[in-house]
C-alpha cells in the first residue's frame, strides 16, 4: 500500500517537475525572442521548412475535406429542402473549426515530427552542447527561430486549408451536383461573419501554432540523446500536440462561439 | 540583413496565405457588405422576446437597417427592454411598430420595423410604442387545444357522447 | 597573453562533483600553466570528461572552486560566462559539426555569431583556419560527406576560429586510422605551440598522447592518483599507474567483475 502511494507521489512529482521545466523553457523562448527575431533570416528559413514544405499536404487534404463536406452536407440539407445552404455549411465548418484544427493536426504530424527529430538528433550529436561551449545560446539560435517560423506558418496554412476546402466544396456542389452558383456564394456571404468566424478561426490557428510548435521543440530539446529517445520523442510530439489542439479547440470554441 | 536562398519561396508562401485569408474575408465572409455607418439608439418594450438575441438584425421591408444592441429585463414594468442601433441614414416615423419575426421555419429571430404615418421621426433615445411580441409555440398549441376542446364541448350535446 | 605571467591558466581547487548519490570527483586538485599541454588519462567513467565539463562550467562542483585565468567560474552571470567561453575552444569526441552547414559555414559559425567582421574578412579567416588543419580544399563539403578524421579536423579549425586561450579535447584520437591519428596528434601539438595555446587532452591513446603532452594527470576513483611528465608516469612505482601504462589485464583494476564463486555457477568443487 505504501509502495503504491510512494509510486504515485513520485510520479506526480516528476510530472510537476516536467511541467515546471517546460514552463521555464517557454519563458526563456519568449525572453530570447527579440534577439532571435532581429536575425530574421533564420526565421524566414524556418518558415520555408515548416510552411512551404507543408503546403502540398495541406492543400490536398483541404481539397478532399471540402469535397466530403459538400457531399455529406448536401445529402442531409436536401432532406429539409435547404440544399442551397451547402455553401454556408462548408464555409462555416471550415473557417470556424476544420481549417484551424485539421491544419494543426497535419502540421503536428509533418512539421512537428521533423522539428522534434532534428533537435533530438542535434542533441544526440552534441551539437547543442558544442554551441553552448561556443558561447551561443541554443535556445536563441536554434529553438526561437523555429518557434516563430511555426507561429507565422500556422495561420497561413490554416487559411489555405479553408480556402482550398471552400473551392473544393464549390467544385462538388456546383458543377457536380448542380446547385445554383449564385445561391451557393450568397448564402455563404450572408452567414459567414469576417470578425466572428474568420477572425476567430485565425485566432485559433495562432493558438494552435504556438502549441504545436512548442510541444515539438520541447520534446526534441528534452529527449534522451539516443536513437530510442529520439523516436519516442517524435511519437510523443504527435500524441501530445494532437491532444492539446483538440482540448484547446473545445475551450476556444466554448469561449468564442458561446451564445 | 543576410539573404537566404529560400527567400523567394517564403515570399510565395506568405502571398498564398495572404491571398487565402483575403479570399475567406471577401468571398466567403461579409467584409464587403459590412456597414460601418454611424447609428442612433432607440428602445422598445416587449412582453416576450422569444429567441431574440443581441446582434440580431433589425429589418424593414426585408432590408437590414440596424442591429439589436442589448436585451434587458425591466423589473418595474416586467417587460423586456430591447435597445436597437439603427443606421443614421434610415429614419422612421415616431409611430413605427416593431415586431419579432422569424426568418424561415427554423430560422433565427429578428426585429421587423414597420413605418408609421407621423411626420416627426424617431430620434436617439426615443421609445417605440407599438410592439408585438414573439410567437411562443406553447401558447399557440395551448390556444389550439382550448379552441378544439370548446368546439368539441359545444358539439357534445348533439352527439350525446362524452368527449 | 603575457609571456611573463606565471599564474596558472586553469586551476581546480579541492573540487568535488557528482550526480545525485554518485560522487565522480572527490577533492581534486589540478593546475595547468599557459602554453602547456596536459593529458588526462584514466579508467572509463573515471571523471576525465567531467574535468572538461567543469572547466567550461557545464557542470558545477558540489564543493571546491574552478578557476580560469584567475577567475572563479562559479559566481559568473550568463553573459560573463559566455565571455569566458569565447576564450575557450572545445573539440567534441566525434566533432559535433552542425550537420546542416557546410565545412566552411561550420568554421565560420563562431565568427558570424560573435564578431561583426565583413564577409571577406570572415572568408579569409575561415580559409586560414582550414589551411592550418589541411582542409582548405574541403570547404564546400557537408559533414555527411567527410570522413571521421576529416570531421574532427574541421571541428578543430572551428574550435580555434576565435583564437582562444584554452582548447579542450575530448577523446580526439578515438576511432581514427593510424595516419589520421598521427596527423591529429601533430596538429594538436603544433597549433598549441604556434598559436600560444594551452591544451587539455582527454584520451585513452597513451602512445600518441605521451608523445605530445608536457604533463600527464591520471584520474581514478575520483582522485588524481598520479601527476607528472610522461617520463615520470612511464617509470612510476604506483601499481595502478603501472597497470594502466603497461596495459596489463589484471592489477588494481580487477579483470573479473565481482560475482558468485566459480563452484556455485559451474557446480564444480573448487
Amino acid at each position: 500500500m505504501m509502495a503504491l502511494a510512494t509510486r504515485i507521489g513520485a510520479g506526480l512529482r516528476s510530472t510537476l517537475v516536467d511541467v515546471g521545466a517546460a514552463a521555464r523553457l517557454f519563458g526563456s523562448l519568449l525572453a530570447r525572442s527579440p534577439k532571435a527575431l532581429a536575425r530574421f533570416v533564420l526565421v524566414r528559413e524556418q518558415v520555408f521548412y515548416l510552411g512551404n514544405r507543408s503546403l502540398s499536404i495541406i492543400g490536398v487534404s483541404g481539397l478532399f475535406v471540402g469535397f466530403v463536406l459538400a457531399l455529406q452536407g448536401y445529402y442531409t440539407l436536401q432532406r429539409y429542402g435547404s440544399a442551397e445552404a451547402v455553401g454556408l455549411l462548408v464555409a462555416l465548418s471550415l473557417v470556424r473549426e476544420l481549417g484551424p484544427v485539421v491544419a494543426a493536426l497535419l502540421f503536428a504530424g509533418r512539421a512537428g515530427t521533423s522539428l522534434t527529430a532534428e533537435i533530438g538528433l542535434m542533441k544526440a550529436g552534441e551539437q547543442l552542447t558544442a554551441m553552448e561551449m561556443m558561447a551561443v545560446d541554443p535556445v536563441q539560435r536554434v529553438l526561437a527561430p523555429r518557434f516563430w517560423g511555426g507561429f507565422i506558418a500556422m495561420p497561413l496554412l490554416a487559411a489555405v486549408f479553408s480556402a482550398v476546402g471552400i473551392i473544393g466544396g464549390w467544385l462538388v456542389a456546383v458543377p457536380l451536383i448542380g446547385i445554383d452558383a449564385g445561391a451557393f456564394w450568397s448564402q455563404m456571404q450572408g452567414g459567414v461573419d469576417v470578425f466572428a468566424d474568420v477572425g476567430n478561426g485565425v485566432i485559433k490557428s495562432l493558438v494552435f501554432g504556438v502549441t504545436v510548435t512548442f510541444v515539438a521543440l520541447l520534446q526534441g530539446y528534452t529527449c534522451s540523446p539516443t536513437p530510442e529517445g529520439v523516436s519516442a520523442a517524435t511519437t510523443r510530439t504527435v500524441v501530445l500536440a494532437s491532444l492539446a489542439v483538440l482540448a484547446l479547440d473545445f475551450m476556444l470554441t466554448a469561449l468564442m462561439f458561446s451564445i | 540583413m543576410q539573404s537566404s536562398r529560400y527567400d523567394a519561396w517564403v515570399g510565395f508562401f506568405v502571398l498564398i496565405g495572404g491571398a487565402a485569408l483575403l479570399f475567406l474575408a471577401l468571398k466567403a465572409g461579409n467584409l464587403l457588405s459590412l456597414n460601418f455607418d454611424e447609428t442612433y439608439q432607440v428602445s422598445a418594450r416587449f412582453d416576450n422576446i422569444g429567441g431574440l438575441k443581441a446582434r440580431a438584425a433589425v429589418k424593414s421591408a426585408g432590408v437590414v437597417v440596424g442591429r439589436v444592441e442589448s436585451i434587458s429585463f425591466d423589473d418595474k414594468t416586467f417587460q423586456a427592454k430591447v435597445v436597437l442601433n439603427l443606421h443614421k441614414a434610415t429614419l422612421f416615423p415616431k409611430d413605427s411598430s416593431a415586431k419579432i419575426l422569424t426568418a424561415g421555419l427554423l430560422g433565427e429571430q429578428y426585429i421587423g420595423l414597420e413605418p408609421g404615418a407621423e411626420e416627426k421621426n424617431l430620434a436617439s433615445g426615443d421609445v417605440i410604442r407599438q410592439t408585438q411580441s414573439a410567437v411562443v409555440l406553447e401558447n399557440l398549441i395551448g390556444q389550439f387545444i382550448n379552441s378544439k376542446a370548446s368546439d368539441m364541448g359545444s358539439a357534445a350535446p348533439a352527439s350525446g357522447s362524452k368527449p | 597573453m603575457n609571456p611573463l605571467a606565471t599564474a596558472p591558466l586553469i586551476e581546480l581547487r579541492n573540487v568535488s562533483v557528482g550526480y545525485g548519490d554518485r560522487v565522480i570527483l572527490n577533492g581534486v586538485n589540478l593546475k595547468l600553466e599557459r602554453g602547456k599541454v596536459l593529458a588526462l588519462i584514466g579508467t572509463s567513467g573515471g571523471g576525465k570528461t567531467t574535468v572538461l565539463r567543469l572547466l567550461g562550467r557545464q557542470l558545477r562542483p558540489i564543493s571546491g572552486q574552478v578557476f580560469f585565468d584567475g577567475q572563479d567560474l562559479a559566481p559568473l552571470s550568463l553573459p560573463e560566462l559566455y565571455a569566458v567561453r569565447r576564450r575557450m575552444g572545445m573539440l567534441f569526441q566525434f566533432g559535433a559539426l552542425f550537420t546542416d552547414l557546410s565545412v566552411f559555414e561550420n568554421v565560420a559559425f563562431p565568427l558570424r555569431e560573435h564578431t561583426d567582421l565583413s564577409e571577406s574578412m570572415i572568408r579569409d579567416l575561415v580559409l586560414m583556419k582550414l589551411n592550418a588543419v589541411g582542409l582548405r580544399g574541403a570547404r564546400d563539403l557537408l559533414p555527411s560527406e567527410v570522413s571521421g578524421g576529416m570531421a574532427r579536423r574541421v571541428a578543430l579549425a572551428r574550435a580555434i576560429a576565435l583564437d582562444p586561450d584554452l582548447v579542450l579535447y575530448d577523446e580526439p584520437f578515438a576511432g581514427l586510422d593510424p595516419i589520421s591519428l598521427g596527423v591529429a596528434a601533430r596538429l594538436i601539438r603544433d597549433l598549441n605551440d604556434a598559436l600560444g595555446l594551452t591544451s587539455v587532452i582527454v584520451s585513452h591513446d597513451l602512445h600518441e598522447t605521451f608523445e605530445i603532452a608536457d604533463e600527464v594527470a591520471m584520474i581514478a576513483n575520483g582522485q588524481v592518483v598520479a601527476q607528472g611528465t610522461p617520463e615520470e608516469l612511464r617509470h612510476s612505482d604506483d601499481p595502478l599507474v603501472r597497470q594502466f601504462v603497461g596495459a596489463q589485464a589484471d592489477g588494481p583494476v580487477r579483470f573479473h567483475q565481482p560475482a558468485r564463486p566459480v563452484a556455485e555457477d559451474f557446480g564444480v568443487s573448487a
